[in-house]
C-alpha cells in the first residue's frame, strides 16, 4: 500500500515545550507530499489544537495520522478525565484550563471549535474517567 | 544582465569552487537547506536558494560569494543615480550629519542622490493607508525583504494573500529617480544610470529577478563593503559647502534596521522578527493561525535588520545604534507620498507559488517517495554529520528518492556492511578450516565473499578520494 502513508506520534505531557511538535512534522511531510496548501492548513491548525489539548488536558495520548492521496485521517486518543459536557465544550469561548497555562496564551476555548472548523468530519469519542478519542477527517 | 529577468530562479549568491574545500559549515547553515556537498564542492540548489547570504556570512574561505556590478558602470550613462540604502548611514564613526554622505556620493562622480529612505517614508505611508483601508483585514507580511518574500512563495504559500501589495523601498526610489531624471535631463531612460548601493545579496536578485513587478527600475547593484574605502577616504577628504540634500527622516532612516519600518506605521499591534530562523518560526506560527489581533509583520532576513547584511561593513548592532544617532534630531518624515505615483508603489505583478519541494511529479509518486523516505530515516544513523554532503540525515532520504544521491554515500552504511561482510567472511573460514562442505564449493564461495568485500573496499576508496579531494 505504498500510497497511504501512517504516521504514529506518542504525545508526551512531561515537557510542554514539546507540545506541537507532531502537527508541525506532519506538516512538513503534507508540503512534501505537495498537498494543497489550504488542506495543509486545516490539518496543521486541526491537530495542533488537539495534541495542545491532549497536553493540557488528557497527560498526552496517542495520534495517528493516515494519510491518502484522497484525505487525512488523524485520530487522537487519550486516557485522560474524558470532557463532561461535550456540548459545552464545542461552545467558542469555553475552556477549563488552568491559569498558568492560559498565561502562555492558550486556554481560549478555541481548540476544539477549531477542530471542527478544520476537519471536513469529526466524530468524538469521550468517557468519564476513562478517556477520549477523536476521529478528525480532512478531504484533499 | 538582460538573460537574467526571466529566470524565476536567479539567484546572486554563488560559488566560487576554487576556494571551496567541501567543508559542511554553509551546508549546516542553510536554512532552506538548499546545498549540498558533490565532488567536494559545496553547490547551491537554485530553486532552493532565497539569496538569504547566511551562507556567505559562515564560510571561512570566502567560497561563498555575491554578484554586483562595478561602479565604472556609469561611463556607459549620460547621467547616473546613486541610491543609497538606510543601512549605509550606520557604517561610518562619527557621523553626525548624513549630507556629507550624500555630497560624497556626488563628489565621486554620481550626477544625482535619491535616498532609499525617502521612498521608504513614501511606503510607510502607502501600507499606513493600505492597512487603513483593509482593517478587518489579514496581519499584512511586508514585503522589503526579497529573501522573506522568496521563502514565503516557496514554503509558505498559505500566506501569500499577507504580503502587502507594495514594492520595496529600493524599487519605489528607483522608479521615481528615474522619472525625475529624465523629467529633469530630457534624456530618455536608457542613458539614466540607476545605481542602487546595496546591503545584501537578497536586493542584488530583487533588482535583477524582482517578484512583484516585471522588471526592476535599478539597472546595477553596487555593493556597500566595495563602495566603502572608497566613500570613507573621500569623506574624510571633503571640502567646500555640504548642500542639505537629505530627504528623509526618522521613518526613512529607520528602515536600515530591525523595527524600523514596523515603529513607522504607528500601530500598536505589530510584530518584528530578524534573523532567518526566527523568520522561518514567525512564518510557521503565522501560517498556523497562532496569533490574534496583529496587523502588520515586519520579517527580515538578517539579523539586526539591514544594517546585517553580508554586504555590509560594520557590526549590526553598532550600525543599529548609529542610525538611532543620526536619527535623533530629525523629523519624523520627510518624503511624503505624491498624487500620481501611486502605480509606482503598489506592486503591479501576482506573486505565485512556486511548488518546489515535493518529493515526486504526482501525488502517487510523492506518497510512494515519502514511504520510502520514513524506509530510509529508519536505517540512516541520524546522527546528521554531513560527510555524505547533504545537511542532514532526512535530506539525504529526500535526496535518495529524489535519484540525486544513494546510500552508499552514508560513511556509516559502508562501514557497517564492510563489518557485516567481514563477520560473515571469517565465519565462511572458519567453516572452510574445519572441512565442512566439499574443497570446491569451499572456494567458490571463499572467493564469492572475498570479491564482496572488496566492492565494499572500493566504495570506501572512493570517499577517501573525495576527502582527500576536499583537503586539498
Amino acid at each position: 500500500m505504498s500510497e497511504h502513508i501512517i504516521l504514529t506520534y506518542e504525545i508526551s505531557a512531561e515537557d510542554f515545550t514539546r507540545a506541537g511538535e507532531a502537527s508541525s512534522d506532519v506538516k512538513s511531510k503534507l508540503k512534501l507530499l505537495g498537498i494543497r496548501p489550504d488542506v495543509v492548513r486545516k490539518v496543521a491548525i486541526a491537530m495542533y489544537e488537539g495534541e495542545i489539548n491532549m497536553v493540557i488536558h488528557a497527560r498526552g495520548g496517542v495520534i495517528t495520522v493516515e494519510i491518502s492521496p484522497e484525505e487525512v485521517a488523524m485520530v487522537l486518543t487519550d486516557e485522560g478525565p474524558g470532557i463532561p459536557d461535550v456540548e459545552l465544550a464545542m461552545q467558542e469561548g469555553y475552556s477549563t484550563a488552568p491559569d498558568e497555562i492560559r498565561s502562555l496564551g492558550f486556554g481560549a476555548g478555541m481548540g476544539l471549535p477549531n477542530m471542527k472548523k478544520c476537519s471536513d468530519e469529526m466524530d468524538l469519542e469521550t468517557t468519564l474517567g476513562v478517556g477520549t478519542t477523536i476521529r478528525m477527517v480532512v478531504k484533499i | 544582465m538582460d538573460q537574467f529577468y526571466h529566470d524565476k530562479f536567479y539567484h546572486s549568491v554563488g560559488l566560487q569552487e576554487e576556494l571551496c574545500k567541501g567543508c559542511i559549515d554553509c551546508l549546516k547553515r542553510c536554512p532552506t537547506q538548499a546545498i549540498r556537498v558533490r565532488n567536494g564542492k559545496a553547490r547551491i540548489e537554485s530553486k532552493f536558494c532565497i539569496d538569504c547570504g547566511e551562507c556567505i556570512r559562515v564560510c571561512q574561505y570566502h567560497a561563498k560569494q555575491s554578484t554586483y556590478d562595478k561602479a565604472d558602470l556609469q561611463k556607459q550613462y549620460a547621467y547616473t543615480i546613486a541610491l543609497p540604502d538606510s543601512s549605509l548611514y550606520g557604517q561610518f564613526n562619527n557621523l553626525d550629519d548624513v549630507n556629507l554622505i550624500l555630497n560624497t556620493l556626488l563628489a565621486m562622480g554620481f550626477d544625482d542622490v535619491y535616498e532609499v529612505g525617502a521612498a521608504a517614508e513614501i511606503v510607510s505611508e502607502a501600507t499606513r493607508a493600505y492597512i487603513k483601508e483593509h482593517a478587518d483585514g489579514l496581519p499584512y507580511i511586508s514585503t522589503a525583504c526579497p529573501s522573506v518574500v522568496r521563502l514565503i512563495r516557496m514554503r509558505f504559500p498559505n500566506l501569500l494573500p499577507n504580503l502587502l501589495p507594495i514594492n520595496p523601498p529600493m524599487e519605489v526610489a528607483a522608479s521615481l529617480a528615474a522619472q525625475a531624471a529624465m523629467e529633469k535631463t530630457g534624456l530618455p531612460r536608457e542613458k539614466i544610470g540607476i545605481f542602487f548601493l546595496s546591503p545584501c545579496p537578497s536586493k542584488v536578485t530583487y533588482a535583477r529577478s524582482p517578484l512583484g513587478t516585471k522588471k526592476s527600475q535599478v539597472d546595477h547593484v553596487l555593493a556597500i563593503k566595495e563602495l566603502y574605502p572608497q566613500l570613507v577616504s573621500q569623506m574624510e577628504a571633503f571640502q567646500g559647502s555640504i548642500r542639505e540634500i537629505n530627504a528623509c527622516g526618522k521613518i526613512g532612516i529607520g528602515f536600515g534596521r530591525r523595527g524600523g519600518e514596523a515603529a513607522g506605521l504607528l500601530l500598536e499591534n505589530y510584530l518584528t522578527a530578524d534573523g532567518i530562523e526566527n523568520v522561518i518560526r514567525v512564518l510557521e506560527d503565522l501560517e498556523d493561525q497562532k496569533f490574534s489581533n496583529l496587523k502588520f509583520v515586519e520579517l527580515s532576513a538578517c539579523s539586526g535588520g539591514c544594517v546585517g547584511g553580508v554586504l555590509t561593513v560594520e557590526n549590526p548592532y553598532a550600525a543599529e545604534a548609529k542610525l538611532k544617532h543620526l536619527s535623533k534630531y530629525m523629523p519624523v518624515s520627510r518624503s511624503h507620498m505624491e498624487p500620481g505615483i501611486e502605480h509606482l508603489v503598489l506592486q503591479s505583478e501576482e506573486i505565485t507559488y512556486e511548488p518546489v519541494l515535493h518529493l515526486g511529479e504526482s501525488i502517487l509518486e510523492s506518497f510512494a517517495r515519502l514511504n520510502q523516505v520514513e524506509r530510509l530515516c529508519k536505517k540512516l544513523p541520524g546522527l546528521d554529520c554531513g560527510s555524505c554532503g547533504a545537511p542532514t540525515c532526512k535530506a539525504l532520504a529526500e535526496d535518495i528518492v529524489r535519484g540525486k544521491a544513494a546510500e552508499q554515500d552514508c560513511a556509516y552504511y559502508v562501514r557497517e556492511n564492510l563489518h557485516r561482510l567481514l563477520d560473515e567472511t571469517s565465519a565462511l573460514s572458519d567453516d572452510v578450516h574445519a572441512g565442512m562442505w566439499g574443497e570446491r564449493e569451499n572456494l567458490t564461495s571463499l572467493k564469492e565473499q572475498l570479491r564482496k568485500l572488496s566492492e565494499e573496499v572500493a566504495l570506501l576508496e572512493t570517499f577517501t578520494e573525495k576527502e582527500r579531494q576536499e583537503k586539498k
